[in-house]
């Protein structure tokens, strides 16, 4: 069974209505959120945890959980932070965007209730800087709520005070990961930080931090006003809740949409997208979870449950939901090779094997697309991706290692082919 | 304290300690590049990595995990053998190939540990990249092309330095380091990236292509630019000394050194003095050893002789000076050559007590006219440390730039006798107040008032000596030691009209006060000293005697002799002896041992390696009057004879501290 209208938490998502306040409250945003805050930190905890939402970024780590690790009480004056990822870069990903643009209340309320819930003196939205009108947008609605005093000094008169603030980054992939977003908000160049001290430890300016993404933030509101056991009544075990998936590539109709967790593939592309360009017999391969995850050959993902542990049986990911179908008109070396071109360019350069491993992956990969090259070297590629993988300080590495890997687990005979022919044209 | 098992040996380390720390104890090298221990974690060239349990299943960077109980850590395995492999090949690919033409080569963290831990052969058949070359100044030579990005030059001149003058630009394999704007780096520690550096990106320019560290000779040295005493090493060939490098000294001078220290190295060579000269109808006139000493012993001084010395001489030369003025029966000596007289009756009053590790740990410091960046650049680094740590720091005397914040409390010392408010209040919660007087205050008189400020600011506690007179010169508190102060200072010299004045290399004197008198230089340097001689006797310098030195501390250091004195010079001492011989008296040594013995006998302290006692601070008395108008080094890189006779310190001067551009030599 699909998810209802009644049941979707993104009343407008598509923009069919107004952003503003004045609309964005006749579709239940800021209704009494002063009675939920009156619920108490732990209890907006304790509702997230039960909801069993899962980290909407892409690692998919437990939203309540992440909260209840920020300190109850500073002990040291140190104010906590909420840092709000709206940096989405994601090759795919545009679910955030749409949250942004046309319904920015739910994520400041969202912002609101996370932040009062882990005792945040303010919460930092970092912004993609391509997302221009999505940031003027917000930069609008958060003006907005100051003004009807729902943040801000005594916000929604709950007695507490909390500040709203947009940055807007300038334009790099790496400043989507947490500790490289927290550098940038710092006014410094975006690099990762090591982990451990994590962020809820010394965070951003050294306070303690959680780092939550848009879509994870603005469900709370939802969440907490319907309850935990509606939220997770969704999806199958340890993967509840609605998702806002976005599909693109060979479809007939490419769209973002909510659905229930756990969908089926076939079910998820046939309900909302009208089905693969030239029927499920022309589907050669998926990624289902924004780029940086193995693709996924059509015969193995067809029937796949799009959630966390469904999607890692058959040796991928979730990631953000940004699912990239590919037919058969598609070459699938030079896909990937686009991909790995996008990792080299994206990557901050601080440590080695990313920094290096990049620029010879993509430089690989771009000979295997025309052939130029020998047998062996995918041997060689599937070892530099090993080196990569896991040596370095963040997953930036493990994004750039994990398409190839997919692309030599599932096409091998592809770029095999490739090579052969081009060996063949030479002598003749 | 964690109980960790590294490869099966199980051991307790220091709380706090990180895993790589734990392999240290354990006796296991891990490899390193972007790892420093006096630079904040980078952990960004993953070479140290290692396998611990419990922990995800993949290897982890050592210097940036903190060790805890019941780690399992293995640097044996095959992952982590892989994993090195793994890094050292990445390291490698775009590394240029050119290490026969690298200063590196021979000293190159990269080359070791590729012969150590790489895997041998090359995979890598793309192009290497190559990096444009940025310039960094007179002293630091860049090949950007061979950079790893360990960026160890960063940390350096933002955390130790504090000046944020190097960065990166760009991202991904595109990173570049670079000064700001290609500018050049402009602190009196730059060149000490060149050392950091763990390939050949930054290498020494005056040093380029010079020597292969293997043909080099190691002496171990005291730096003498400057009173810090920093410990240094004297790289040397044949008859010339090469370069200098500093040596690890965690008390002294940690494992830095100054720009001027490092690179005066090339003055030891030039205007130097390899014969003896007398001064005929105003000129000076080529001569011989014995023509000279028949000159000296012509005017029959008697007892009418002084000697003033300069301010890079050995304890050993001041010893076998004052032996000499002694038997001919004069007391006249004298070491503060810009006319100085503060009291020198205790040197505790004198010295700088806290000691350059204490003051470290300071929470409030009042600087009196010191401009300690350009006095003592190590300490500056120290004070930086401390301010870091928390402590205030004001300053009395003009401004000048700092790399820590610090309040100016005006140039007019009367404020000493009336601090303001925002200054007591720091003092009284201060746990350790500290004062440092510089040469400027000494010269106004400062001593006494600031003596008086012990009492009321509280600077002497139990096991905290907050007390400091920081000195500008290395042979000072040696001189000091052995008596080299008049109550007058040099007036007194000066009024009692010596028939022979001995100068000990001293190029800060006013020799016109001595127009009566004749004045034999001893020194190493054609400098002003030579110029105002009548007599000429060539001498060595640091690096051509062995000599003890006594740093602003009160720290007694040896140094060794690396290479001979050019032409006839000889050292110092043996001239004073045949000095001696030629005016008929008697010193008592024959050799250098005997020299050290009789110095020994009459300082013991001298004796020592190591912080001489004192005793305790006098009380103060008087009160500060007068300003401030200028401190005493007016030029940083040219401070001393031999800074002014090297190349590397006239362009450093030139072109960092007074603007003057130099084109790059087209290429």
């Amino acid at each position: 069974m699909s998810l209802q209208d009644k049941d979707r938490i993104f009343t407008n998502l598509y923009g069919y209505q107004p952003w503003t306040l004045a609309a964005a409250r006749k579709r239940g945003d800021w209704d009494d959120t002063k009675a939920l805050m009156a619920r108490g930190q732990d209890a907006i905890i304790d509702e997230m945890k039960a909801s069993g939402l899962r980290g909407r970024g892409g690692a998919g780590f437990p939203t309540g959980l992440k909260w209840s690790f920020m300190p109850k009480e500073s002990k040291d004056g140190r104010p906590s932070f909420l840092v709000i990822n709206a940096d989405e870069s994601e090759p795919g990903s545009c679910k955030d965007r749409e949250i942004l643009r046309h319904d920015p209340h739910k994520l400041i309320e969202g912002a609101l209730l996370a932040g009062y819930a882990i005792r945040a003196r303010a919460a930092y939205i970092y912004v993609r800087g391509e997302y221009i009108r999505e940031a003027e947008v917000l930069f609008a609605a958060v003006q907005e709520a100051y003004d009807a005093g729902l943040i801000g000094k005594n916000a929604c008169k709950s007695g507490y005070d909390f500040d709203v603030f947009v940055h807007r980054g300038a334009g790099a992939y790496i400043c989507g990961e947490e500790t490289a977003m927290i550098e940038s908000l710092e006014g410094k160049k975006g690099q990762p930080r090591l982990k451990p001290p994590f962020p809820a430890g010394a965070g951003l300016y050294g306070c303690p931090t959680t780092v939550n993404n848009v879509e994870s933030i603005a469900v709370a509101p939802t969440i907490l006003r319907r309850g935990a056991s509606w939220f997770s009544s969704f999806g199958a075990e340890g993967n509840k809740g609605t998702k806002l998936f976005q599909i693109s590539g060979h479809v007939a109709k490419p769209c973002v949409v909510e659905e229930a967790m756990s969908i089926p593939f076939r079910e998820l592309i046939e309900k909302h997208c009208g089905g693969i360009t030239g029927g499920w017999d022309n589907l050669l391969a998926v990624i289902p979870g924004g780029s940086s995850v193995p693709l996924v050959p059509a015969a193995e993902i067809i029937d796949c449950a799009m959630d966390f542990d469904g999607l890692k049986a058959v040796g991928s990911g979730l990631g953000t939901a940004a699912i990239i179908v590919m037919d058969k008109s598609t070459d699938i070396v030079r896909a990937i090779s686009r991909l790995s071109y996008f990792y080299k360019h994206e990557s901050c350069g601080q440590c080695t094997p990313c920094r290096e491993g990049t620029g010879w992956m993509w430089r690989v990969m771009e000979r295997l697309r025309t052939g130029d090259a020998e047998v062996e070297e995918i041997d060689m590629l599937q070892q530099v991706t090993k080196q990569v993988e896991g040596h370095t300080i963040c997953a930036l590495g493990d994004a750039a290692a994990w398409p190839i890997q997919g692309l030599i687990k599932h096409f091998r005979p592809e770029l095999e082919r490739r090579i052969g022919e081009r060996v063949r044209e030479a002598a003749e | 304290m964690p109980k960790v098992t590294v490869d099966g040996i199980e051991l307790e380390v220091p709380a706090g300690a990180t895993v790589l720390q734990a392999c240290e104890l354990a006796g296991k090298e891990i490899p390193r590049f972007c790892y420093h221990e006096r630079l904040s974690i980078a952990g960004n060239c993953r070479m140290c990595l290692v396998e611990v349990k419990p922990g995800p299943p993949k290897p982890q960077a050592s210097c940036a995990l903190p060790a805890t109980d019941g780690q399992e850590i293995r640097t044996d395995s095959e992952m982590v053998k892989k994993a090195r492999e793994g890094v050292m090949e990445f390291l490698l690919i775009n590394h240029p190939l050119d290490c026969p033409i690298c200063d590196q080569g021979g000293e190159c963290d990269l080359q070791d540990q590729s012969v150590a831990y790489g895997r041998g052969k090359s995979r890598y058949d793309e192009n290497k990249r190559a990096v444009t070359e940025k310039y960094m100044g007179p002293l630091i030579k860049t090949a950007m092309t061979r950079c790893i990005h360990c960026t160890r030059c960063v940390r350096f001149s933002e955390e130790v330095a504090g000046v944020d003058e190097i960065g990166a630009l760009y991202r991904g394999e595109n990173m570049q380091i670079t000064t700001y704007l290609e500018r050049a780096a402009k602190h009196e520690l730059s060149a000490n990236v060149i050392d950091l550096c763990p390939v050949g990106a930054l290498t020494s320019r005056p040093y380029a292509f010079e020597a292969r560290p293997w043909e080099l000779k190691k002496t171990l040295s005291i730096d003498v630019s400057d009173a810090v005493g920093a410990n240094i090493r004297l790289d040397s060939r044949g008859r010339e000394v090469l370069r200098i490098l500093p040596r690890l000294n965690d008390d002294v001078n940690e494992e830095w050194l100054s720009d001027k220290g490092r690179y005066q190295v090339d003055g030891l060579t030039r205007r130097r003095l390899d014969q003896p000269w007398l001064r005929r109808d105003g000129k000076l006139i080529a001569a011989t050893w014995d023509e000279a000493f028949a000159a000296i012993a012509k005017i029959n001084p008697g007892k009418d002789v002084a000697v003033i010395a300069g301010d890079m001489v050995d304890c050993e030369t001041l010893f076998a000076a004052k032996a000499l003025a002694g038997a001919l029966g004069s007391t006249m000596i004298e070491g503060r050559q810009t006319g100085l007289d503060y009291s020198c009756e205790s040197l505790a009053a004198v010295n700088f007590n806290s000691t350059f590790n204490g003051i470290e740990t300071a929470d409030a410091i009042l600087i009196v006219g010191s401009h300690v960046r350009w006095e003592a650049a190590l300490l500056n680094a120290r004070l930086r440390k401390a301010v870091k740590g928390g402590a205030k720091v004001f300053v009395v005397g003009p401004e000048w730039e700092m790399t820590y914040p610090a309040t100016f409390l005006g140039t007019d010392l009367a404020v000493l006798g009336k601090l303001p408010k925002d200054v007591t209040d720091v003092f009284e919660k201060a746990e350790r107040p500290a004062i440092i007087l510089g040469g400027a205050g000494l010269a106004k008189g400062a001593l006494g008032p600031a003596l008086q400020l012990c009492a009321s600011l509280n600077l002497v506690r139990e096991n905290w000596n907050g007390f400091n007179v920081l000195h500008m010169a290395a042979s000072r508190m040696g001189g000091l030691m052995l008596g080299y102060a008049q109550k007058g200072g040099i007036a007194d010299l000066a009024a009692a009209k010596p028939k022979l004045l001995i100068s000990l290399g001293a190029d800060e004197v006013d020799y016109t006060r001595f127009a009566g008198s004749m004045i034999a230089y001893i020194g190493h340097h054609g400098d002003s000293g030579a110029h105002a001689a009548d007599i000429i006797l060539p001498a060595a310098a640091f690096s051509e005697k062995p000599g003890t030195y006594v740093n602003t501390e009160g720290r007694v250091q040896f140094a060794d002799k690396a290479v001979f004195a050019p032409g006839d010079a000889r050292e110092d001492w043996t001239i004073l002896r045949a000095l001696a011989d030629a005016l008929k008296v008697s010193v008592g040594f024959d050799s250098f041992e005997q020299l050290r013995a009789a110095m020994i006998a009459a300082v013991p302290a001298l004796g020592r390696e190591g912080l001489a006692d004192y005793g305790a601070l006098p009380k103060g008395k008087g009160t500060a009057s007068g300003t401030i108008d200028a401190y005493p080094i007016k030029d940083f890189y040219l401070t001393n004879p031999i800074a002014r006779a090297s190349v590397t310190m006239q362009r450093c001067s030139a072109e960092l501290l007074h603007g003057q551009d130099f084109a790059e030599a087209a290429e």
